[in-house]
């Protein structure tokens, strides 16, 4: 009898040290079976976070680099730029993305790199204990900002994916979620669609994934699942935001 | 023998590079040299200059108090440094822009119109090959030939810029054997 | 072999290709910005990598992603750049990845100046980064000697799998001399099939590498700061270069002094030679490992009652060479460090005063 369900080749046969209801175990899942399909795991690389992601190398099975916080695309750039042969993605949670390494995820995607970034956005840093990231919704209570998130004091949630969208260079960027089988399917489309960007050498990709984090949400996994739908999802809501086939309203600048 | 010789005068006059042509110079000629400029916010339209150092032996200390020559291209150059040049060294003052004299009477001092040279030459921006050719054919530092050779090597990817400043240098030379 | 003029920036960028690094990632900081504008149309006339990155932060991390995938890289930079990248190095250096940085160092501490200056010994030779880290770290004292430094660099952190550094002042890289790029120098990348994310296909084995620092099981950790250790000190018994100036007769004094500061002090020495006052010099080439036992045997001269550390620093080299010479003979620190080099006329009057008392 054919087997129509089985590890991911680019899986180790582990236990992952992620909690009850941690999604991360699903989107690992979702980036190996796209190794597989495309048959590229000879020339993957992959970059894994400072965060709880920071061990992803114990789980998928391609060549690694271990990142400093936040630098992970300044990496996938160094590698990208000297070994344009190889595919190259990074996996990085918010607080390493969209605090200490913004300034490295803006310029990457503005030079139009041509590697893969998972995004994992749970709103809050997990592996540090549940501070508050830039992503953290307004009065969300975090181990530091107990009264819940003050938007006077601190601003709004960052939108990576708008923000990233709004350069000019062309991209793909994306949102998802991996909250429910509907949501998977389309995940998984977006991660295949953002490594083919790259294996064509199109455009820098993107696939953010609103993500749960039960234990620092101090939340049931059944729990972090509607909070994250009836919460997160309108604040972030799920689609493309930006294709390499988007037409530039930008006229060509002129340069004497 | 060790010979240093400073250039001074605006950003933007060429004083880098008339160091340079000199410091290439003498190279081929066989010396040791070193080409060090003044650098950072100067650049940018102040004051500029470069000292070289001509040497047969290797150069030591690139840092000399008291060069032995100078090529003066402004007032404030010609203030800043007359006093620093050792007896019996050249002094180049740049007459266009410069209406006094340094005040030293144990220098060879030699008061040469650059500006006006280089204008009459067809442009004033070679004022410095005009002074650095002056200075050159008084000093002895090295060959005419040799200078003239490497004022050619110089704008070798300009090669429009190399009649003017051949030009610029013959009258130079001759400006040196006036004064 | 022919010389031509150069600019030390632009010799030192030149000697990369010529050892066979063309790859090359930086950030603009004056007094080396003219390396970044040399490679910007260098590198691409020999199918090299040139990039400039938005900050020195990333820099840092794009030479480490380049090392890890087992290509020659390297970037230069100046102090306050170098602070920038000191995260990177600490990490370079925990991976045990091979790379070169050179520091054109300008006056400090904060923004400082551009001049020439040597601050930047400690950070170099002893405090690069966080954790039991070090450089190789050499001191060019012309634009020649640059230019086989940093040729030189790419075996020896190939060697070791570390990052090499080259120290130089402003003036190292804003001087023009004449230089010429000795063949016999240009090296080929070694293997580095057995640790480097190369992908698997590319070195043709069907096991991954890992390239990172993170050990959080302490033994794993302990072991792998032994194997740093054993490096450091392979490098301490195989890699310690100085030169010594007049040191073969009798001298009164022993000068320590290294980079461009050494120059005025061998014009002092040859000054005071005239004047019949002998002094030696001991320049060292390597900061780390530094010349010790060269410093210790040389100030252990009869002849020689004192020795000067002379340093466009405020006193940092000088405690390694109260170190090498263990209290042999009296130790004092000569510097300046605005960006005026000391001149060979003050180096005179030091040599002078220390001996006058006496």
């Amino acid at each position: 009898m054919a087997k129509t369900f089985q590890r991911p080749r680019a899986m180790f046969e582990a236990h992952t040290h992620y909690c009850p209801g941690c999604t991360h175990g699903i989107i690992h899942r979702l980036v190996a079976e796209t190794i597989d399909e495309l048959e590229i795991r000879g020339r993957t690389v992959g970059i894994a976070p400072v965060g709880c992601a920071v061990m992803a190398y114990n789980y998928i099975d391609c060549d690694f680099q271990e990142a400093a916080h936040g630098r992970a695309p300044a990496m996938a750039t160094g590698i990208k730029r000297v070994r344009p042969d190889l595919v190259v993605f990074t996996y990085q949670g918010d607080g390493d993305l969209a605090s200490i390494g913004m300034g490295e995820i803006v310029h990457a995607a503005n030079r139009g790199e041509k590697f893969t970034t998972i995004f994992v956005n749970n709103a809050i840093y997990g592996m540090t204990g549940g501070q508050m990231a830039p992503t953290t919704m307004p009065n969300q209570r975090t181990t530091t900002s107990p009264f819940g998130r003050k938007t006077e004091e601190v601003g709004m949630p960052i939108r990576v994916a708008e923000l990233l969208a709004s350069l000019v260079t062309p991209g793909y960027i994306t949102r998802q979620t991996v909250i429910g089988p509907k949501y998977v399917q389309k995940a998984k489309r977006a991660i295949r669609q953002a490594f083919q960007y790259q294996l064509e050498k199109r455009c820098f990709s993107l696939v953010e994934v609103v993500s749960t984090c039960p234990t620092n949400w101090g939340m049931t996994p059944q729990e972090a699942i509607h909070w994250a739908e009836e919460v997160l999802l309108p604040y972030y809501p799920l689609g493309d935001l930006k294709t390499p086939h988007d037409q530039s309203k930008e006229k060509p600048c002129k340069v004497k | 023998m060790q010979s240093e010789v400073m250039f001074a005068g605006f950003g933007g006059q060429g004083i880098l590079l008339s160091g340079k042509i000199l410091a290439h110079a003498a190279m081929e000629e066989g010396y040791e040299v070193a080409w060090i400029p003044s650098y950072g916010p100067e650049m940018r339209g102040g004051t500029a200059y470069c000292l070289v150092v001509i040497s047969d032996r290797p150069i030591g200390s690139p840092i000399i108090k008291n060069p032995k020559h100078l090529v003066a291209m402004n007032r404030p150059s010609l203030d800043k440094f007359a006093n620093a040049i050792k007896p019996g060294g050249v002094i180049l003052t740049n007459a266009s822009l410069i209406p006094g004299d340094s005040g030293r009477s144990d220098v060879d001092e030699l008061r040469v119109p650059a500006g006006d040279i280089a204008a009459e030459a067809g442009s004033p921006k070679a004022a410095n090959i005009v002074a650095l050719s002056a200075f050159v054919a008084r000093s002895g530092l090295v060959s005419l030939d040799t200078l003239r050779h490497c004022v050619e090597d110089e704008f070798s990817k300009r090669p429009n810029l190399i009649p003017l400043n051949l030009k610029a240098m013959e009258a130079g030379i001759a400006a040196a054997k006036k004064s | 072999m022919s010389k031509v003029l150069m600019k030390g920036n632009e010799a030192i960028a030149e000697a990369a290709i010529r050892a066979g690094c063309l790859n090359y990632f930086a950030y603009p900081i004056t007094p080396q910005s003219e390396v970044a504008e040399y490679l910007s149309w260098r590198l691409p006339e020999v199918n090299g990598v040139f990039l400039q990155g938005e900050s020195e932060v990333a820099v840092g991390y794009m030479i480490f992603g380049a090392a890890g995938a087992g290509v020659r890289v390297f970037t230069t930079s100046s102090s306050p750049g170098i602070s920038l990248m000191s995260e990177a190095i600490s990490y370079l250096c925990g991976a045990q990845l091979p790379a070169v940085f050179v520091n054109i160092m300008r006056g400090g501490p904060g923004l400082g100046g551009i001049l020439p200056s040597q601050a930047d010994y400690f950070q170099a030779t002893k405090g690069i980064g966080h954790g039991d880290c070090r450089l190789l770290v050499m001191a060019p004292a012309s634009v020649q000697e640059a230019v086989e430094m940093v040729m030189t660099a790419f075996p020896l952190a190939e060697k070791y799998r570390n990052p090499v550094m080259i120290l130089g002042d402003g003036l190292i890289g804003q001087m023009m001399e004449p230089v010429s790029f000795p063949d016999q120098l240009k090296t080929e990348p070694s293997n580095k099939d057995d640790w480097a994310s190369n992908g698997m296909d590319h070195r043709k084995r069907d096991k991954r590498n890992l390239v990172r620092s993170l050990f959080l099981d302490p033994e794993q950790l302990n072991n792998n700061n032994l194997a740093l250790r054993a490096k450091y000190e392979r490098m301490k018994q195989e890699e310690v270069r100085f030169e010594a100036y007049n040191t073969q007769g009798d001298y009164s004094v022993l000068m320590v002094s290294y980079g461009t500061m050494s120059r005025v002090c061998k014009t002092a020495a040859d000054m005071l030679k005239a004047e019949g006052i002998e002094v030696g010099l001991i320049r060292p080439q390597t900061l780390f490992p530094y010349p010790e036992m060269a410093v210790r045997e040389a100030a252990r001269k009869s002849s020689c009652r004192a020795v000067l550390s002379i340093e466009m620093s405020m006193g940092q080299m000088v405690e390694d060479v109260e170190r090498s010479v263990q209290g042999a003979r009296p130790v004092q620190w000569y510097g300046k460090c605005g960006g005026d080099v000391p001149t060979p006329e003050e180096i005179i009057d030091l040599v002078k005063r220390t001996l006058s008392p006496m």
